[in-house]
């Protein structure tokens, strides 16, 4: 799994730590500023593939950060986190620039996850590039005529079966939690009391996986799922 | 007129004399420093003396001369070069173990006021001599009255009588209406406070017992004869709990948040139908694998303003709950209609099941938090479900309706004015 280059501003010096063990273990590459000014000279002076900044920092807020960021031309996909957790700050934390949101407490395993999809959206597949045709592996879609094949079988999928595969397409090889399909299909920010997304995924694997091999939509224990061809090696 | 004063300064030697109680001689000096501190005006006096009178803390730098003490109280002037000459004050002064403590409020204001009333009375209307005194006499009286026995029921409230009103005397006039908003005011302060009791009240409950498991847990995993595996699957454990806990809270914050109402901010409107038809499709195969039926049955266009997000964590708790609590084999249907109730067009969100329903007598209580009816808890749940469908019903002004659906529960949120969008006829 190719590495990440991330930056954490993260006032609470324990938290930051454990963010940075985390990630290294992960295999990524972690820097960490204590307040909103070290950050913002880091994020100016080096490259990384992403920011993480926490919305209340003191000197200069987090969202000054960002602010200040954007304005200078800096396109570094940023999450932003925060204690805050609705609707309106929210917004307001996407508004000046963030890409992700994420509120406390967070399990690390989502963090992870969100930071690879910011990291990953200027590759093929991406969330945000104007495709006609997805592919992974021996699976194809065509975004216009809305058809699924796998090895040139055609697949028939409901509309909610065929946007969660569109998800799981834009995203090959990541890891995506079930708090990030039901944002990214649904477009619900709620907490679902049962998994309902694994039904859901459940379902399209009878339709994309059954009948084929190898199976491509993985279980990623105690995350989510991830479309990828399973490991030989493991 | 005074009356107030004393109170207000009454209540302030009372929550003084408390901190010195709790936090000494040295708590005191600092809090007396700081309100000193903050008195630009000398508004208020604050001094604290030592055994011999010298001053320690506080915005005077004697105690004051040519007191005059009438019963417990002490009337006194001051010289104020910021503001036009002598000034006068009403305090009080108490003994303490360690020294002497003085506060006093500045009734200059009030007794020039008092005063200009009086000549108001005494000059007005030359006209209508006796008639007029008379009446501004009484005009007057009964303004001041009015004043005075409100300043005197907010003074008791900012003493800690949250539960006390202003009377409103049924007039109408700028008194009553003031009167009626301050009234309104404490009573929404009272409700979100007796809200707050009650969520501490219950995460105390809640909360204890996961997180003391999971100090055990942690506790158990750091003695050191234990073995690295079953170390690691204490810490699955304790991860486990930490969710668990972190979902109640999630839970608690989002009720929290709906009852405080503070979101219109991010409100839309939001289409039932298709709220409903989006909630139907996140829980139409949870329901097939449970083998239930799942229908859905809706009307376009019917709009309501609101947090679409809120309202879809409501309905989803509703199914969530019709799915849970009925039987296998069960039939659960979502509906949204609009219909007239009284000549006024309202808009229906009904989640029906076939399950066991709930008793009436239960109905109320089992909208409270935490409040779960089966007692062997089969099921997994925190009784947060139908609270949180309840505060998102009150933050959008909708009725939330529990009935019989023979058999069975039915649920329903009605919107009383629902978005006018539907075309006219129609
Ligand atoms: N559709 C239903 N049929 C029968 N009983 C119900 C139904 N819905 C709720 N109840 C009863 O009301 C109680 C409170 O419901 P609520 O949704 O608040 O909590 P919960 O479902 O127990 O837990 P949670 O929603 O937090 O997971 C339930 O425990 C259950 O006993
Ligand atoms: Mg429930």
């Amino acid at each position: 799994m190719s590495d990440m280059k991330v930056l954490v501003i993260e006032d609470d010096v324990a938290a930051a730590s454990y963010m940075v063990r985390g990630l290294e273990e992960s295999g990524h590459v972690a820097s960490v500023a204590h307040d909103g000014r070290d950050g913002l000279m880091l994020a100016a002076s080096q490259s990384f593939d992403v920011l993480v900044i926490d919305r209340m920092l003191p000197g200069l807020d987090g969202l000054g950060v960002i602010r200040t960021l954007r304005a200078t031309g800096n396109r570094t996909p940023v999450l932003v986190l925060s204690a805050l957790g609705n609707v309106d700050d929210r917004v307001e934390g996407l508004k000046v620039g963030g890409d992700d949101y994420l509120v406390k407490p967070y399990a690390f395993s989502e963090l992870l996850a969100r930071l690879e999809a910011l990291t990953r959206r200027g590759q093929p597949n991406a969330a945000e590039a104007p495709t006609t045709q997805l592919r992974y592996s021996d699976l194809s879609m065509d975004l216009l005529g809305r058809r699924v094949e796998r090895r040139g079988k055609r697949i028939d999928l409901q509309p909610r079966e065929f946007r969660l595969l569109e998800v799981l397409l834009r995203h090959p090889e990541q890891v995506l939690t079930r708090t990030m399909l039901l944002e990214k299909v649904w477009d619900y920010r709620f907490d679902p009391q049962t998994n309902i997304i694994d039904v859901h995924i459940s379902r399209l694997r009878q339709k994309i996986d059954r009948d084929f091999e190898p199976p491509l939509i993985q279980t990623v224990r105690g995350s989510g799922y991830a479309l990828r061809i399973p490991d030989q090696t493991a | 007129m005074e009356r107030q004063t004393e109170e207000t300064i009454e209540a302030e030697l009372t929550g003084l004399r408390e901190q010195y109680r709790d936090l000494g001689i040295f708590g005191l000096r600092r809090i007396i420093a700081q309100r000193g501190a903050e008195e630009e005006q000398l508004a208020s006096i604050y001094l604290l003396t030592n055994r011999l009178g010298e001053p320690i803390a506080g915005n005077l730098l004697t105690w004051p001369t040519d007191v005059e003490t009438v019963s417990n109280r002490i009337r006194f002037s001051l010289d104020d070069p910021d503001r036009s000459g002598t000034r006068r004050y009403l305090g009080r002064s108490v003994e303490l173990d360690q020294g002497y403590l003085l506060v006093a409020r500045d009734i200059e204001d009030k007794l020039r006021t008092q005063a200009l009333l009086v000549n108001a009375i005494a000059l007005g209307s030359g006209l209508m001599l006796v008639f007029g005194v008379i009446g501004g006499f009484v005009m007057s009286r009964w303004m001041l009255t009015r004043i005075e026995s409100i300043n005197r029921a907010t003074g008791q409230i900012m003493a800690g009588d949250l539960g006390r009103r202003i009377a409103v005397d049924g007039s109408g006039d700028e008194f009553d209406e003031l009167a009626a908003n301050l009234n309104a005011m404490l009573e929404r302060i009272e409700r979100l406070l007796a809200g707050m009791r009650e969520v501490t009240d219950n995460i105390a409950h809640d909360l204890r017992t996961p997180l003391t498991r999971l100090r055990s847990r942690l506790e158990v995993a750091l003695m050191k004869d234990i073995d690295p595996s079953s170390t690691r699957q204490l810490l699955e454990e304790t991860a486990a709990d930490a969710e668990g806990l972190i979902a109640t809270f999630n839970a608690l914050m989002n009720i929290a948040r709906a009852e405080a109402g503070e979101q219109r901010a991010s409100w839309e409107l939001v289409d039932l139908g298709e709220l409903a038809q989006d909630i139907f499709d996140l829980y139409e195969p949870l329901a097939e694998e449970r083998d239930m039926r799942l229908a859905l049955e809706s009307t376009a266009g019917i709009k309501v303003a609101g947090n679409r997000q809120m309202l879809a964590q409501a309905l989803a708790n509703l199914i969530d709950n019709a799915i849970k609590y009925t039987p296998e084999g069960g039939r659960i249907a979502l509906s949204v209609a609009q219909t007239r109730e009284q000549a006024r067009r309202i808009a229906r969100l009904t989640v029906t099941d076939n399950g066991p329903g709930i008793p009436v007598e239960l109905r109320g209580k089992a909208l409270e938090r935490f409040v779960r009816l089966e007692p062997e808890r089969h099921t997994p749940g925190n009784g947060l479900g139908l609270s949180l469908v309840s505060a998102v019903a009150k933050l959008h002004d909708a009725r939330l309706e529990l009935a019989d659906n023979n058999p069975g529960l039915r649920v329903s949120l009605v919107f009383e004015r629902p978005v006018d969008t539907a075309p006219p006829g129609g």
